[in-house]
C-alpha cells in the first residue's frame, strides 16, 4: 500500500483508471457538477461579464516548506482572477502524471488541492488525467483553468489603467516562495526557517472591492518577481513607476540567501502576494483593510506611478538616496561568486 | 527621514564637504566589479559630487577572461565524459560560437557549483566521469581552489581538475598607471581580495606613483567613506594605502591563505582580454599539483575558431578609457539578451551594471 | 570580484563550521581561518571562510556613522 505507484494501466481507460478517478479524484474533489462524470461541465454564470485563465505547474520539488504543487496550482489561477478584479467561482483540473508517481503522494496533492479550493470558495468542476512513461514528465505536472466572475463595477482593472499619483501597494514580504524552494534544492543546503507564501488571495481583494478601494491594476508577482511586473505595468500603462527600496517588506532570511547566492530579491517569485495600484486617496483605506486580513496583515505602500511616458521604467529610491533602474532580467538568476 | 537616512546624508555630505576643495575634476577607479556594481546598486553615481568621476576597473574575473579561455571550457564540455563544474557567473558569458548555457541545454553535462568544495564532492559522487572545475577568479577565490586541490591529492583523487584562469590584482593596476592615455588620481580598492592579500602589496604602487588607494567595503556607507578619504588624499596631496575595510582587511592579510597559494600556484605571464599580455598577472599549478591541470590532462589548445567579436569594446571599458555608453554597440548591438562581449553578460560587468541600473 | 557575506560561527565542526547568517546556516571550510571560535565573526565567499571580522572594528565603523551624524546634526 505504502509504496503502489501510478502505473500505464492508470491512463489508459480501462479498470484501473476509473479505480483512481473513483478513489482519488471522486473521493476528494465530489461535487454536484463533477460527479455526473459527463463530458463537460454545465454552468450557469449569471454574470454580465466573465475573467477566464489557465496556468501549468511543473514545480520541483513537489512538496515544499507552506506548500505543495497542488496547493500552488489553486492559488496561482485564483490569484490571476482576483488579479483582475474577479470572483474565483470555477475550476478545472489537467494532471499529467509519470509513471512511477507514488499514490500517496498523489493523493497527498489532491487532498492539498480540496482544501485549498475550499479556503478560496472554488469548486473543481471538470478535470482530465494522464499518465506518461517514466521519464517524460516530473513526476506530476498540473494544468489549472479557472473561471470567475468580475465584480470590481467601477472601473476595469487592468495592467493598462496605472495612472499617475496611483499608489503602489504590496500586501506583504517579498521573495518568500523562491527561497522556500531554493532551499530544498540539492548542493546548495541552506538550513533557513521560512516558507512558501502560496495562498489564495481572492478574499482579501474582494474585501478591498466590497469596500469600494478605487484599484486601477492589480498583478501577483509570481516568475520574475515584482521588478519584474512593475515593468509589464509601467509598459503597458505607459508611465514610470519610482519605488522606495526601505519600504518594500523583505524577511531578513530573504535577504541573507540572496547575499550568500548573489540574487536580487526583487526578481524572487511569490506564489501568495499581489501588487495593488490604487488612486491615491485610496492608499490609507486599502492599507487598513489588507492589514486586517491574514494574508495582508504586512502589507506596504512601497512607492507610485509617476509620469506618463513614452520610455517606461521603473526606478528604485535606493536607501542611501541614490537611483537605479529595475531592470526586466533576462532569465533566471544563477548562484554567483562575483 | 528616518535615522539611517539621516546618518547616510550627513556621510553624502561630508563627501561633498571634501570635494568642495577640489580645484579639477578627480578620476578614481574602483578597480572590483563587486564595487562596480554595489555603486550602481545604490545609484551612488548620480548622488557623488560631479568633480568625482569614477572609472569602472578591470577587476571582473569573467569580463577580463579571453574568449578563448571560454571556448576551451566550451570544447571541454563537448568531450564524453567529463563534468564542467563552474561558478554560475561563467554560464553565459559568449564564447565565438556558443555558450555554457546553450551547451547545457543541448545536453552536456555542466553543473553550477558554489563552492570549489563541491565540484570535488561530485568528482567523488562520479568515478566514472572526470570533472573539470573552472579556475576563475581573483585572490578572493583562488584560494578557495588550491585548498580544494590540497584536498584532492590529500584523497588521492584521480578524476578531478582544474581549469586554471586565475588573475591577480596589483599587475594591470600598475599597468594602468602607467598608461599615458588615462589619468588615474585615486583607487578604490578591492576589500575582499585585500582581506587575502592585505594593504602591504598596494604599498608598491603607491610608493612608486604616489597615488591615494583606499581599501573598501562594499555597503554603500564603505563606498562613501573611502571616496571621502581619497579625495581628502588628493587635496593633502598624499598617495598612500589606507584601509577604510577595517573590520576584515589587515595589513598582512590572511597569511594562511597566502601560504597555501604558493604552495598550490606559479605565478605566470596572462592574457587579459581587450588588454592584452600582464607580465605575471596570472596564477597556474605548481609543478607539484600539476597533474590537477585540465589542460595537461585533455592537451587543451585554443580552438582554430577562437576570435573576438567584432567591434568590441570591452578592452577599452576595462582600462576605463570610455564609458559602457561611448561604446557604439551599447545597447543597440550589445545587450544583456545578445551580449557580444563579457563586459555585458557577467554579473559584474561595467557594461551591464550601466545598462541594467544607471538612469 | 568577490561576493562575500559576514556570518557567526554557531558550531565547529573538524575543518567546517556551521556559520549563521541572519537566520540561515550554511556548513563553510574554515580551513583558511583555521584557529576561529565559536561565537566569532567570519567572512563568507564561495563557502570558504576567508578572514575573520574583528566586531571591534565593526563597531567602530557604526560608531564613525553615529559621530558624523551628531556633528552635522
Amino acid at each position: 500500500m505504502e509504496n503502489e505507484i501510478i502505473t500505464l494501466a492508470h491512463g489508459s481507460g480501462g479498470n484501473a483508471s476509473l479505480k483512481l478517478i473513483n478513489n482519488y479524484i471522486k473521493k476528494y474533489f465530489s461535487n454536484k457538477v463533477l460527479n455526473k462524470m459527463e463530458d463537460a461541465a454545465v454552468l450557469d454564470l449569471k454574470a454580465k461579464k466573465i475573467a477566464m485563465t489557465t496556468d501549468s505547474f511543473v514545480i520541483s520539488p513537489i512538496f515544499f516548506a507552506g506548500g505543495d504543487i497542488g496547493r500552488l496550482s489553486i492559488c496561482g489561477t485564483v490569484n490571476d482572477l482576483a488579479a483582475m478584479g474577479a470572483r474565483p467561482i470555477y475550476i478545472t483540473v489537467g494532471l499529467i502524471l509519470e509513471e512511477g508517481l507514488l499514490l500517496k503522494d498523489l493523493e497527498k496533492i489532491i487532498i492539498s488541492m480540496k482544501k485549498t479550493a475550499d479556503e478560496a470558495g472554488v469548486i473543481i468542476v471538470a478535470g482530465d488525467t494522464k499518465v506518461v512513461n517514466r521519464g517524460k514528465a516530473d513526476k506530476i505536472f498540473i494544468n489549472t483553468t479557472g473561471i470567475g466572475k468580475i465584480i470590481s463595477n467601477k472601473n476595469e482593472i487592468s495592467s493598462s489603467n496605472a495612472k499617475s499619483g496611483d499608489s503602489l501597494i504590496i500586501t506583504g514580504s517579498i521573495g518568500d516562495h523562491e527561497v522556500a524552494i531554493l532551499k530544498e534544492r540539492e548542493g546548495l543546503e541552506l538550513k533557513v526557517k521560512i516558507c512558501s507564501d502560496t495562498a489564495p488571495l481572492n478574499k482579501i481583494i474582494e474585501k478591498l472591492l466590497k469596500n469600494k478601494v478605487w484599484i486601477d491594476a492589480m498583478r501577483d508577482p509570481t516568475r520574475g518577481g515584482l521588478a519584474t511586473i512593475m515593468n509589464e505595468i509601467a509598459l503597458s500603462s505607459g508611465v514610470d513607476i519610482e519605488i522606495d527600496e526601505s519600504k518594500v517588506p523583505i524577511k531578513a532570511t530573504v535577504v541573507s540567501v540572496c547575499d550568500i547566492l548573489g540574487f536580487d530579491p526583487f526578481y524572487l517569485a511569490n506564489e501568495g502576494k499581489m501588487l495593488i495600484i490604487c488612486h491615491k486617496s485610496h492608499e490609507k483605506k486599502a492599507l487598513k483593510l489588507l492589514r486586517s486580513t491574514k494574508y495582508g496583515r504586512n502589507a506596504q505602500i512601497i512607492g507610485r506611478v509617476t509620469e506618463k511616458s513614452s520610455k517606461p521604467q521603473v526606478v528604485l529610491k535606493t536607501r542611501i538616496g541614490g537611483e537605479r533602474i529595475l531592470f526586466i532580467t533576462e532569465g533566471e538568476q544563477l548562484p554567483r561568486i562575483c | 527621514m528616518n535615522y539611517m537616512k539621516k546618518q547616510n546624508k550627513s556621510l553624502l555630505d561630508a563627501v561633498f564637504a571634501e570635494a568642495a576643495v577640489l580645484k579639477r575634476q578627480i578620476n578614481i577607479m574602483e578597480v572590483c566589479g563587486t564595487h562596480t556594481m554595489a555603486i550602481s546598486r545604490h545609484g551612488l553615481r548620480r548622488i557623488l559630487p560631479c568633480k568625482i568621476n569614477l572609472i569602472s576597473g578591470p577587476g571582473c574575473p569573467v569580463c577580463v577572461t579571453p574568449i578563448d579561455e571560454i571556448d576551451k571550457a566550451i570544447e571541454l564540455a563537448k568531450i564524453q565524459n567529463v563534468i564542467i563544474a563552474t561558478f554560475g557567473d561563467m554560464m553565459r558569458v559568449p564564447g565565438t560560437k556558443s555558450t555554457l548555457s546553450k551547451q547545457k541545454s543541448v545536453g552536456r553535462d555542466i553543473r553550477i557549483v558554489y563552492s570549489a568544495f563541491d565540484a570535488l564532492a561530485l568528482a567523488k559522487k562520479n568515478m566514472d566521469k572526470n570533472v573539470v572545475l573552472l579556475g576563475i577568479g581573483f585572490e578572493t577565490t583562488s584560494p578557495t581552489i588550491a585548498l580544494t586541490i590540497v584536498e584532492a591529492a590529500k584523497r588521492k583523487t584521480k578524476n578531478f581538475f582544474v581549469l586554471p584562469e586565475f588573475k591577480v590584482v596589483i599587475p594591470p593596476m600598475e599597468a594602468l598607471l602607467s598608461d599615458k592615455d588615462i589619468r588615474l588620481d585615486g583607487f578604490l580598492a578591492p576589500g575582499h581580495v585585500s582581506a587575502i592579500i592585505g594593504a602591504k602589496p598596494y604599498k608598491y604602487i603607491t610608493d612608486k606613483y604616489k597615488v591615494p588607494c583606499v581599501i573598501s567595503g562594499f555597503e554603500a556607507e564603505d563606498v562613501l567613506q573611502s571616496i571621502m578619504m581619497i579625495i581628502r588624499q588628493f587635496n593633502h596631496n598624499e598617495g598612500k594605502v589606507e584601509i577604510q575595510y577595517k573590520r576584515v582587511v589587515t595589513y598582512k592579510g590572511n597569511l594562511r591563505a597566502q601560504q597555501i597559494m604558493k604552495k598550490v600556484y606559479k605565478t605566470v605571464d596572462s592574457n587579459w582580454r581587450g588588454i592584452g599580455i600582464i607580465h605575471d598577472s596570472g596564477l597556474a599549478l605548481s609543478e607539484k599539483y600539476r597533474d590537477f591541470d585540465a589542460t595537461k590532462k585533455f592537451n587543451l589548445k585554443t580552438p582554430k575558431y577562437s576570435k573576438e567579436p567584432l567591434g568590441c569594446r570591452c578592452g577599452d571599458v576595462l582600462k576605463g578609457y570610455m564609458t559602457p555608453k561611448q561604446c557604439p554597440l551599447f545597447s543597440k548591438k550589445c545587450t544583456p539578451a545578445s551580449p557580444v562581449g563579457a563586459c555585458m553578460v557577467s554579473s559584474e560587468g561595467t557594461c551591464a551594471a550601466y545598462y541594467k541600473y544607471d538612469i | 570580484m568577490c561576493l562575500a557575506v559576514p556570518g557567526k560561527v554557531i558550531k565547529l565542526e573538524k575543518e567546517f563550521a556551521h556559520v549563521n547568517f541572519n537566520g540561515v546556516t550554511k556548513k563553510i571550510n574554515i580551513q583558511l581561518v583555521p584557529d576561529i571560535k565559536k561565537g566569532e565573526y567570519c567572512l563568507v565567499h564561495a563557502g570558504f571562510a576567508i578572514e575573520k571580522i574583528d566586531k571591534d572594528y565593526a563597531m567602530e565603523a557604526q560608531s564613525y556613522l553615529n559621530e558624523l551624524y551628531e556633528k552635522t546634526k
